[in-house]
C-alpha cells in the first residue's frame, strides 16, 4: 500500500538547515527511521556533507539533481520566512517548519505564499508528520510508532507521542500523525486533516489530541458530525487558570469559546468521545471499532 | 508584549492618528500642572488590564485642583491586581458618537483581520455579530484607501466623518504592520464635534518579533521569578499549590497539571522547558523549583527534540553543586532515553516509565506518604 496523507514512501525529503546542531542531530535520525532524505541545505556551506547526505547553498539544487519534494526546516526563527519561501518557491509539495519563536507576521506571509503557490505547509512549531513505516519528516522519537489504521492530529508535540505509544502498547498502530504546531497561525488545522483522513483508506479511525484556546476543536466539531469514521479526543488544560486573553479583538473572535468545557460540550454533540486521561485513548478507539 | 496605553497612543500618534492632548504623570502634583495647560481632563489609570472604566480606573475632572486629588486617589491603588503608578491626563473631549476600530491576527483564516463597529465603547464584546464588520486581509496587499472606505461604508458610517476614519484604518494598519502587532485597537474612537480621536488605543506587539522592534520600550508583565525564567527563553506561570512540576511542551505541561489534579495534587507552577533547551538552562530551570519551597518536583519529560540524557544531566549537576532537599520524581521516556535512565540510576534517581505513575507518586510524597 503506498496510500497515506500527504506523505509516503515515496516522498524525498530535504533537510533546511543541516549543519546545525538540530539539523544534522534530526537528518540522522530520520535517515535512521528510513526516510528517504537525499540532500542538506545551508546558505554557503555547499560541498560539504553531513551524515553522507550532499549539502547545497540552494533548495533547487536538491530539488533539481534528487527530485527533492518536500523540505523541514531547522532554520533560526529570524530566517525562517526566506527559509520557508525558498523552499515553497522551489516547488516542493510540503514544507515542514520545526522552527519555534517565528514572528507571527512571517507566518502570515509564508501561508499566504504558500497558499498562492499550492503548497502543504506542517508548522511551525511542529514535531512535524510521520507516516510509520513509510515516512517520518520531524523530531519526533522513533522507537514509539507503528504502522496501522489509527490517523491522529495534535498540537502538541510532547502530548502526541503520549498517545501514540499508549496505541502502539495497545496494537494499534498508526496511519499518518501530524503535528499541527504550536503556533497561533499554522498551515493546518484538525478540519484540514480530518478531511484528509477521512478520503484514507488507511484510516479507520482519528484521534485529536488538542488543548484550551482557539476554537479549532469547536470547528472539528462540525466535521465530526459528518464523518463515517470514529473520533477520540483528548484535551490538555482542564485545570489551567483562564489564559492570556488577546484584548478584545480576540474575545469577539472567540465569542466565548475555547475554553475546555466549551470544547468539551463541541466534540460530544459533534459525537466524538472523550479520553479523560491520555492513556484511555486506545480503549476508546477499540471500543469505536468494536474490537 | 502589551504596551501601556500612553506608548500605544504615542505611536498612533506619530503615525498620524489623531489622539487627546495629553500628558503623563506620576505624582499628584505632574497631574495638577497638567490640568492647568489642559483645562477639563480626563485621568486615566496606565495599567495592562481591560475593563478599567469599569474597575474605577478613569477619573474626571473640571479644576487642576480636582485633578490633583483624582490622582491622589488613583496613584498606588490597585486596578485588577495591577498597581498604578502611572497616569495619563488628557483633555476631556466632548462625546458624540463611539467607534471600534481594531487589527488581529486570524488564526482560522491565517490572514490579518480588520473588526470594525459604529458601536465602541466599553461594551463592545456585547455589541451583535451583526453590527461587526470584520474583513480579512492579503499580508502583502494590505488595508488600501478603498479597502478602509468599503469597510467605513459597511460600518454605516457616512459624511466627512467617514472619510476621516477611513484615513485613521489606513494609518493603523500601517502600525499594525509596522510594529509586529499582534492586536492594535482604538475602542472607543471618538467623534467629537467635527473631530475624529483616538480616545483610547491598544498595541500587542509579538513577543517573537521584539529582536526587530527596537526603539520599543520593553513592558515586563509577571512575577520576579516568571520574568527571570522567561529570560531564560522558557515558559512558567506561577500557581498555589506545593508540587513543582517540569514539563516538556506546553501541552504536556497543561495535561501533567490536569492529571496531578485528577489525583489530588496541587500544583505550584507551569514550566514548559521544551524546545530542546540544554542541560544548562535545564539546570537552571530546576533551581527554580527549588525556590519555590515545593514539597516535591515532578519531571515529566517525553523526549523529542528534548534529549533525556541532557535532561538527567541537568538535574544530576543540581543535585551536585547545591543538593535537593525534597523528593524528585521523574518520568524520562523518548530521544536518547537509555542513556538518561542510565545516568539517572547511577545517582540515585528511579526513572519512572508511565505518566501515570510518576503523577500518582509524587502526589504520595507531598503528602507525605512513605518513601
Amino acid at each position: 500500500m503506498t496510500v497515506a496523507i500527504i506523505i509516503n514512501e515515496k516522498t524525498k525529503v530535504v533537510v533546511q538547515g543541516i549543519t546545525g546542531n538540530q539539523g544534522a542531530f534530526h537528518a540522522a535520525q530520520m535517515l535512521a527511521y528510513g526516510s528517504r532524505v537525499v540532500a542538506g541545505v545551508s546558505p554557503g556551506k555547499s560541498g560539504q556533507e553531513v551524515h553522507g547526505l550532499p549539502v547545497y547553498d540552494t533548495v533547487e539544487d536538491a530539488v533539481e539533481k534528487h527530485g527533492a519534494n518536500a523540505s523541514v526546516l531547522f532554520v533560526p526563527a529570524r530566517f525562517a520566512k526566506d527559509a520557508a519561501f525558498e523552499a515553497i518557491d522551489a516547488g516542493v509539495a510540503v514544507v515542514v517548519i520545526i522552527t519555534e519563536h517565528i514572528p507571527v507576521h512571517d507566518t502570515l506571509d509564508i501561508m499566504a505564499f504558500a497558499k498562492e503557490k499550492g503548497t502543504t505547509v506542517i508548522g511551525p512549531n511542529t514535531f512535524g508528520i510521520i507516516s510509520p513505516g513509510k515516512c517520518k519528516i520531524g523530531i519526533m522519537p522513533n522507537q514509539i510508532y507503528a504502522a496501522g489504521c489509527v490517523g491522529i492530529a495534535a498540537r502538541s508535540g510532547t502530548l502526541s507521542y503520549e498517545v501514540a505509544q499508549s496505541l502502539t502498547r495497545a496494537g494499534l498502530g498508526q496511519s499518518t500523525v501530524v503535528g499541527l504546531g504550536g503556533d497561533r497561525v499554522v498551515g493546518q488545522s484538525f478540519v484540514s486533516i480530518l478531511k484528509q483522513f477521512a478520503k484514507d483508506p488507511d484510516t479507520e479511525a482519528c484521534v485529536l489530541v488538542g488543548e484550551i484556546g482557539g476554537t479549532q476543536e469547536e470547528e472539528a466539531a462540525e466535521l465530526i458530525k459528518g464523518m463515517n469514521k470514529p473520533v477520540v479526543a483528548y484535551l490538555a488544560g482542564k485545570s489551567a487558570p483562564p489564559g492570556k486573553r488577546m484584548g478584545h479583538a480576540g474575545a469577539i473572535i472567540e465569542r466565548g469559546r475555547g475554553t475546555f468545557e466549551s470544547k468539551v460540550k463541541a466534540l460530544e454533540a459533534g459525537g466524538a468521545r472523550i479520553a479523560q486521561l491520555p492513556w484511555e485513548v486506545p480503549a476508546l478507539i477499540k471500543e469505536a471499532l468494536g474490537r | 508584549m502589551k504596551l501601556y496605553e500612553y506608548l500605544a497612543k504615542e505611536i498612533m500618534s506619530k503615525a498620524g492618528i489623531p489622539v487627546p492632548k495629553g500628558m503623563v504623570a506620576r505624582t499628584a502634583e505632574e497631574a495638577e500642572s497638567a490640568a492647568r495647560a489642559l483645562g477639563a481632563v480626563a485621568l486615566k489609570a496606565q495599567v495592562l488590564a481591560g475593563g478599567r472604566g469599569k474597575a474605577g480606573g478613569i477619573a474626571f475632572a473640571s479644576t487642576p485642583e480636582e485633578a490633583k486629588a483624582a490622582a491622589e486617589r488613583l496613584l498606588g491603588t490597585e486596578i485588577r491586581g495591577l498597581r498604578v503608578d502611572t497616569i495619563l491626563v488628557e483633555e476631556r473631549l466632548s462625546i458624540d458618537a463611539e467607534l471600534y476600530l481594531g487589527l488581529t491576527v486570524d488564526a482560522g483564516n491565517r490572514a490579518p483581520l480588520c473588526i470594525a463597529s459604529a458601536r465602541g465603547g466599553m461594551d463592545i464584546e456585547e455589541v451583535p455579530v451583526k453590527d461587526i464588520v470584520k474583513v480579512n486581509l492579503h499580508p502583502s496587499w494590505g488595508l488600501g484607501a478603498y479597502k478602509a472606505r468599503q469597510i467605513v461604508r459597511r460600518m454605516g458610517l457616512q459624511g466627512p466623518h467617514a472619510s476621516k476614519v477611513a484615513d485613521i484604518l489606513v494609518k493603523l494598519y500601517g502600525v499594525f504592520k509596522q510594529y509586529d502587532a499582534e492586536l492594535t485597537e482604538i475602542n472607543p474612537l471618538v467623534i467629537s464635534g467635527d473631530r475624529v480621536v483616538a480616545a483610547d488605543g491598544r498595541l500587542n506587539i509579538d513577543d517573537e518579533a521584539l529582536f526587530r522592534q527596537e526603539g520599543v520600550p520593553v513592558i515586563e508583565e509577571g512575577t520576579e521569578i516568571e520574568l527571570r525564567v522567561r529570560k531564560m527563553g522558557l515558559s512558567y506561570v506561577e500557581l498555589d499549590g506545593d508540587i513543582a512540576v517540569m514539563a516538556n511542551g506546553a501541552g504536556m505541561a497543561m495535561a501533567t497539571l490536569d492529571i496531578l489534579q485528577h489525583y489530588g495534587g496541587r500544583p505550584a507552577n507551569f514550566l514548559d522547558a521544551g524546545g530542546g533547551a540544554s542541560v544548562e538552562p535545564t539546570a537552571r530551570a530546576i533551581e527554580v523549583l527549588l525556590e519555590t519551597n515545593p514539597k516535591a518536583i515532578l519531571i515529566n519529560i517525553f523526549g523529542g527534540i528534548t534529549r533525556c540524557d541532557d535532561v538527567a544531566r541537568a538535574l544530576i549537576m543540581v543535585k551536585e553543586q547545591r543538593g535537593i532537599p525534597v523528593p524528585v520524581v521523574i518520568r524520562l521516556v523518548g530521544t536518547n532515553e537509555e542513556e538518561g535512565v542510565r545516568l539517572l540510576s547511577e545517582h540515585g534517581f528511579p526513572a519512572y516509565k508511565t505518566m501515570d505513575e510518576a503523577a500518582s507518586r509524587v502526589v504520595a510524597l507531598a503528602r507525605g506518604g512513605g518513601e
